[in-house]
This record gives C-alpha cells, sequence and structure tokens, in this order.
C-alpha cells in the first residue's frame, strides 16, 4: 500500500516537473512549480525528515512561489519579454542532455552508495546531551555544523545586496515595491489583519519548538516574513526605504551576535563557534533569538525587490 | 470504546475525502469559472473539516487536537477570503456578467 | 487504521492531480488561481492523513505552516494577476 502511494507520488513529483518545464502560459508553469514544491514535502514526510519537509512547505512552496509569481506579473509586457527570442532548437536539445547527465549521475551515485550507507549519526547521537537540545537537526545546525548556518546567513545577505544593487541611482536608498493602494473595506485588508496575529503565532511557535522537535528558526522566519508581506501587499503599511538605520541594523544584528559568540568561543573553548560546557543551550538560544528578526528582514527584504522609489514618496 | 473512536474516524474520514471527490468533480465539470469555485470551496470547507474532525478523534494529546482544530479554522478562513478575491477578479476581467 | 488512513491520504492526492488536470485544459489565470487553493488545501489534508497513518506527529506543525503560506501564496497570485491585468487594461485605454 505504501509503496503504491510511493510510486504514485514519485511519478506526479516527475510529471509536474516536466510541466512547469514545458507549459506555455508563464503563470501556469508558477503554479506548477508550487505544486511540486507541495509534492516534494509530502515525498519528503515519506522519507522521515520533517524538518526538510517544513522548510520545503515553507520556501519551496510559498516564498519561491510567490518570488516567480512576482517576477512573472514584472516581466509581463516589459520591453524585454516582448522582444525575446524563443530558446533554438539545438540550445533545448543541449539543455536537455545536460540536465539528463547530471540526473543520471545522481542516481548512479545514490543507487552505488552501501547498505547502510555511511553515517555519523551515531556521533550525533551520543553527544546530543552535551549541546542541551532534543532536534538532532537543531543539534548539528547549531553546535556541530555552526559554521555552516553562520556562512548560510551571510549568503542570504549577500543575495539582499544583490538584488538591492538591481536598483536605479535616483532610487537608491528608496522604498521597494509599488505605491501601496489600500481598499480598507477590502477583502485582503480583512485577511491581512485577521491572518497575520495568528501567523506571528503560529511561527513563534514554530520557531521555539525546534529545540526539541521538528522547527527551528529558518521556517519561523518564513512564516513571519510571509506575514509582514501580506500586510504590505494588502497596502496596509509601506514598505520601508532600505536607508533606514533600524532596517540595517536589524539585518546585520543577527549574524554580527552569532560571530561574535565565535569569536568569544576561541578564546574561552577550544576554537571559533565552540561552546564553553555547560553554556551550550543558552549560547544556542542566544544565537537563534537573534537571527530570528534577522532572517525574517531578509527573507521580506528579497521578495519585495529592489528599490524603486525615492525616499520621499 | 477505541473500537468505537475508530468507526467513527473512519465514517467522518470517507465522509472528508468523498467531498473532496465531489469538490474535484466539480472543478473538472462545472461549465463557468464561478460555479468551479463553487465546487472548489465545498471541498475546502467540508472536506478539509471531516477530514479533521476524524483525525481529532484519533489523537492523544490536548495540543495536537488544538492544533488540529487551528488548522481547520485557518483554511476556513483563509479560503473563503481567497474565493472572494479570485470572484471579484472574475467579476473585474469579465464584465459582461 | 494505518492501512485506511494511507488509503485515504492516497485518495485525496489523486483529487490534486485530477484538480491539475484542469489548469491543463483550462489557461485562464482564474483557473491557475483555484489551482492553488486545491493544492494548498488538498495538500493539507494529505500531510495530515500521511501523518497520522505513519505515527509523526509533527506533520501537524508542517500542515500548519502550509496552511498559511498557501493562503499567502493564493493572495499573492491573484494581486499580480489583478495588477498585471489592470496595467493591460490601462494600457488598452491609452493606446
Amino acid at each position: 500500500m505504501i509503496d503504491l502511494l510511493n510510486i504514485g507520488l514519485v511519478t506526479l513529483i516527475l510529471g509536474l516537473a516536466v510541466w512547469a518545464i514545458v507549459a506555455r502560459e508563464d503563470f501556469a508553469a508558477v503554479v506548477g512549480f508550487i505544486a511540486y514544491g507541495l509534492l516534494l514535502t509530502l515525498a519528503w514526510v515519506q522519507l522521515h525528515g520533517i524538518d526538510v519537509a517544513l522548510t520545503e512547505a515553507a520556501i519551496g512552496g510559498g516564498l519561491t512561489g510567490v518570488l516567480l509569481i512576482g517576477a512573472v506579473a514584472h516581466l509581463r509586457g516589459s520591453a524585454a519579454a516582448v522582444s525575446a527570442e524563443p530558446t533554438s532548437t539545438p540550445v533545448r536539445w543541449l539543455a536537455a542532455g545536460v540536465t539528463a547527465t547530471v540526473s543520471g549521475a545522481l542516481v548512479i551515485c545514490v543507487l552505488a552508495l552501501p547498505n547502510p550507507a555511511p553515517t555519523l549519526a551515531h556521533h550525533v547521537a551520543d553527544n546530543i546531551a552535551d549541546t542541551g537540545v532534543g532536534n538532532p537537526i537543531t543539534a548539528v545546525l547549531l553546535a556541530f555544523r555552526s559554521m555552516d548556518t553562520l556562512l548560510e546567513a551571510i549568503v542570504l545577505l549577500f543575495a539582499l545586496l544583490g538584488v538591492w544593487s538591481l536598483a536605479s541611482d535616483k532610487s537608491w536608498g528608496g522604498r521597494p515595491g509599488p505605491q501601496p493602494q489600500s481598499d480598507p473595506n477590502g477583502i485582503l485588508a480583512y485577511a491581512a489583519r485577521v491572518l497575520p496575529p495568528l501567523g506571528i503565532i503560529v511561527g513563534t511557535y514554530i520557531f521555539w519548538v525546534g529545540a526539541d522537535h521538528p522547527g527551528g528558526k529558518f521556517q519561523g522566519a518564513t512564516i513571519l516574513a510571509a506575514m509582514w508581506l501580506l500586510v504590505m501587499m494588502a497596502g496596509l503599511i509601506d514598505a520601508p526605504p532600505i536607508s533606514r538605520t533600524w532596517l540595517r541594523v536589524g539585518l546585520v544584528a543577527g549574524p554580527l551576535l552569532f560571530i561574535a559568540i565565535g569569536l568569544a568561543g576561541v578564546l574561552t573553548a577550544d576554537a571559533f563557534l565552540s561552546y564553553p560546557q555547560g553554556l551550550a543551550k543558552p549560547l544556542i538560544v542566544a544565537i537563534e533569538l537573534a537571527l530570528l528578526p534577522s532572517l525574517t528582514l531578509v527573507l521580506g527584504l528579497l521578495l519585495l525587490g529592489a528599490p524603486r522609489r525615492g525616499v520621499q514618496s | 470504546m477505541s473500537a468505537v473512536l475508530d468507526v467513527l474516524s473512519l465514517v467522518a474520514i470517507a465522509a472528508g475525502v468523498f467531498f473532496f471527490f465531489a469538490g474535484t468533480v466539480g472543478l473538472l465539470r462545472f461549465p463557468d469559472t464561478l460555479t468551479r469555485l463553487h465546487a472548489l470551496t465545498k471541498a475546502d470547507n467540508l472536506g478539509l473539516g471531516l477530514v479533521v474532525l476524524g483525525l481529532l478523534l484519533q489523537v492523544d494529546s490536548v495540543l495536537a487536537g488544538f492544533k488540529l482544530a487551528c488548522i481547520w479554522l485557518l483554511v476556513l478562513l483563509s479560503a473563503a477570503s481567497v474565493s472572494q478575491v479570485i470572484a471579484r477578479y472574475v467579476r473585474s476581467s469579465d464584465p459582461s456578467r | 487504521m494505518a492501512e485506511f488512513l494511507l488509503m485515504a491520504a492516497g485518495f485525496v492526492l489523486a483529487m490534486v492531480a485530477l484538480g491539475l488536470v484542469r489548469i491543463l485544459r483550462g489557461t485562464s489565470t482564474a483557473d491557475s488561481m483555484m489551482a492553488v487553493q486545491l493544492l494548498g488545501t488538498g495538500g493539507i489534508a494529505a500531510l495530515l492523513l500521511l501523518g497520522a497513518a505513519t505515527g509523526e506527529d509533527a506533520v501537524v506543525d508542517v500542515a500548519l505552516t502550509l496552511a498559511l503560506l498557501a493562503a499567502f501564496a493564493s493572495f499573492a497570485f491573484v494581486k499580480a494577476a489583478s495588477d498585471a491585468s489592470g496595467q493591460d487594461a490601462a494600457a488598452e485605454r491609452d493606446a
């Protein structure tokens, strides 16, 4: 029974992947992509990776989908889209060939793994008591491999800088996004008043529960960013100008605290980002608390795009 | 006692899945965008509601049951709002109706 | 019980797949919007059923997240499509 379900799931995922590429209507292709993200969530649940499923549902389905929707809406009728030529057939065949080769190589690598595959899971299980957290994913992300998490936060900041660099000279430092037009009695405004309080509670809950159960700051930050974007979409608040000090301080505060704790680890423990004995849990909580608002700001601003209006508007 | 709960869950979930089926059939077969929207919201409200009800009977902690109820209320709220917004979009893009 | 829940999850997934056929056949944007809505709700139902069948309690959190993000994606979709069609109408008026 469960094999039948898994086969059906895989078939659906592959079919959707193909369709998202060949669909003619842009919006339909984006919907296919969102559906693909949703089905991947189910696949991760089947593979018992609940943390990954949570991240896939939040980022893959929700946030990336909205990013693509914004891109499609932005490109519609623009000069670039109208004058774009369709890709030539040899290039398409080349792309198909490269993709098939990479996929085939990945399949061969996964199938060639020895069974049971080599893993460090028992090392994590042996040492997890020292970290004070119950969820092994959180322990790996914030204690054993916290360097990766730090670099990921910094990469997100760089991505944001890249997006900001697309601003024209005269709108640098201004507000991203279009002028908000709100219809105070409209349905979107109503939803944007009722949903965000619930969303904030859920986002904070998912962040807090990440210590011992699936969850954590990244998924929580995605939910909070989505709620912030919803309120801005309804026109109830305006996007902040990127030159504001509080915005910039908020963006770097999380990673800076992370780096500071890492440097303190050089002095008090053995190495960069190692925690002194017994202080692991409070330090982990402090890092997560500091990164939550920074990640929320980064994710929200990434979706808003480059500044388009001057500060005065 | 648990056998009774199991049977009730079965009935509720089966009914919920039936409403999903009905909603999808409506989505495929109804002639008009607005009628299809109507069929879709049946799947949302009743289908998910009955499934959640069936799962509520199987749950073993108050927090999990509370979360299930929260999911259904959240979906009710957002589905109602989204259907209204879609309907207004359809009306505004096709002024003949 | 678990078998039945798996069957129910599979059935809901099949319904979602059939609903996706709608956007294959009908290319209007409203159909795509409704497909996103159906995906969200059907996905949540399938997730909850799968989680109950395999005994993973944390799947409820995934469904909760999905509920919020699916609503957000649906709203974003409709807003983007309305803005795009508003711009098209304005362009036609100006042309």
